[in-house]
């Protein structure tokens, strides 16, 4: 192991890999540090889902870069992460949900994203077994999508590494070493490794890592919820392509797992705060108790798998970027809220930007992401959740 | 030799020997990652066909004892379950 590097990374999920291999591209230095095997926190577990779909214009803008990303990031990684534009489809059952979404569709548009309402007629040409009686209309944007997250991951580590970022998996952090206020490294259970850049990726472990730091642990509250998500067993892919949510029916979901044509279940029960990672039998109850209701013929799948994972939730559900101005050197990305994995590239990008040359091209308004909002008492609206 | 390769180690995602050898050969030897990359172990059948054998084919390729490589964790349900079932809505046969 290197006992020095010029940035430390903390956290090998979809935006810690992707933060290391932009460093990296940029000429740095960087060592990633990893407790478990990488994605093994919150990206291998999430649902997979890429979406511009928000309500505010910050979400919008940083999705939308992020999609012209997505569209080109297996080329540049030279590996397939097999992104695909299925879409998303949200589904009203009431004239008052028709009315919003009518709200939500001119703000998308406004910002450029090609989101349109349409019949329930039209839902279920896209979505053949969809029980489209129930709904009045829906909100559909085909340029959304989905994307493997293994492989994504995956591909930020391995062009990374090819560019000269070092990747210690299985190596856990028991300290963060600051002096005068400056950041000067990290402990870890295999050796001290010495930097003046951390950037904490820890996403629901990063308040952690922030009390190591010697930070108020409250000072930026991500707090690690536990959200679950069923599979079926491979169905014929085409017929749940994109993601299907009717948002009144708990935010329940259901789409096809772009891999395999499995169909991931998900819906909002959640537990917490809390670092358990149980699935509930009450969870999956719940959940099929709407799938069956999106989709009929669901019933009759066999259920493979259950799983949890964690929404590291703010509270206004916004993410926290940017720099710690109380130490130097300290950054943060962390806090996302169930939508890490889809903002990865762009996040990634900007991370590494601000790092090297204290501003970045992308277009991530920094002021609404802004770390040291929560001790303000600022609060963003809140991010609309699901996948 | 070529037709040895073909063999099959995980029925339900089609993945031959000759995939996970690659890998390995690549110096992916977690069999984590290997499980993500390749989709072994996440198929019906929970792992329970292909797993051990994946165990065997690491530790001959890496030189590692088979105890030292630990499994993936298990998912339930332990067996597939019709959705209608769980929801009360049809009888498992």
């Amino acid at each position: 192991m290197k006992n020095r590097a010029e940035v430390i990374v903390i956290g090998g999920g979809s935006t810690g890999t992707s933060i290391a291999y932009h460093l990296a591209k940029l000429g740095v230095d960087v060592v990633l540090v990893e407790k478990g095997y990488l994605g093994s926190g919150s990206t291998f577990r999430c649902a997979t889902g890429i979406r511009q779909q928000f309500t505010d214009e910050a979400n919008i803008k940083l999705m939308r870069y992020n999609v012209e990303r997505w569209k080109k990031l297996s080329e540049e990684l030279e590996y397939d992460v097999n992104f695909k534009q299925t879409g998303y489809l949200f589904l009203a059952t009431t004239e008052e949900e028709v009315e919003a979404f009518k709200e939500n569709i001119k703000l998308h548009n406004k910002f450029g994203v090609p989101t349109r309402l349409i019949t329930p007629e039209e839902a279920k040409e896209i979505v053949p077994p969809l029980n489209a009686d129930e709904f009045l209309a829906g909100q559909w944007n085909p340029t959304d999508g989905k994307a493997n997250p293994f492989k994504t991951v995956f591909a930020f580590a391995r062009k990374a590494k090819e560019l000269g970022a070092e990747i210690y998996e299985y190596t856990e952090i028991t300290g963060i070493i600051v002096e005068n206020k400056e950041i000067k490294g990290v402990k870890t259970n295999r050796g001290t490794i010495k930097a003046d850049v951390v950037v904490n990726a820890a996403n629901a472990w990063a308040p952690i890592l922030n009390e190591m730091a010697g930070l108020d642990r409250e000072f930026i509250p991500i707090k690690p919820f536990k959200h679950q998500l069923v599979k079926t067993e491979p169905l014929k892919e085409g017929q749940i392509e994109p993601l299907v949510c009717p948002p009144a029916w708990n935010d329940s979901y259901v789409l096809q797992d772009g891999e395999d044509g499995g169909v991931l279940c998900g819906t909002g029960l959640e537990y917490g705060p809390t670092y358990d990672m149980t699935p509930t039998y009450e969870f999956l109850r719940e959940v099929l108790k709407w799938a069956t209701r999106i989709i009929p013929a669901l019933k009759y799948a066999h259920i493979i798998r259950q799983w949890a994972g964690f929404y590291a939730k703010t509270p206004d559900s916004n993410p926290a970027i940017g720099k710690i101005n109380y130490i130097d050197g300290f950054y943060i990305a962390a806090g996302f809220s169930g939508h890490g994995f889809m903002m990865a590239p762009g996040v990634g990008e900007a991370m590494a930007e601000l790092i090297v040359k204290g501003k970045s091209h992308v277009p991530l308004d920094w002021e609404w992401y802004d770390p040291h909002r929560f001790e303000r008492g600022e609060l963003r609206s809140t991010a609309f959740q699901i996948g | 030799m070529s037709e040895e390769k073909k063999i099959i180690i995980c029925r339900c995602n089609d993945v031959t020997l000759e995939e996970i050898e690659a890998l390995i050969d690549q110096g992916i030897t977690d069999i984590e990652t290997i499980k993500r990359l390749l989709r072994i172990g996440m198929g019906p059948c929970q792992g329970r066909t292909c797993l051990p054998m994946v165990i065997s084919i690491i530790a001959r390729k890496t030189g590692k004892s088979p105890d030292e490589i630990k499994l993936p964790a298990t998912r339930i349900p332990v067996r597939p379950v019709p959705a209608g079932v769980l929801v009360g809505e049809i009888d498992e046969e």
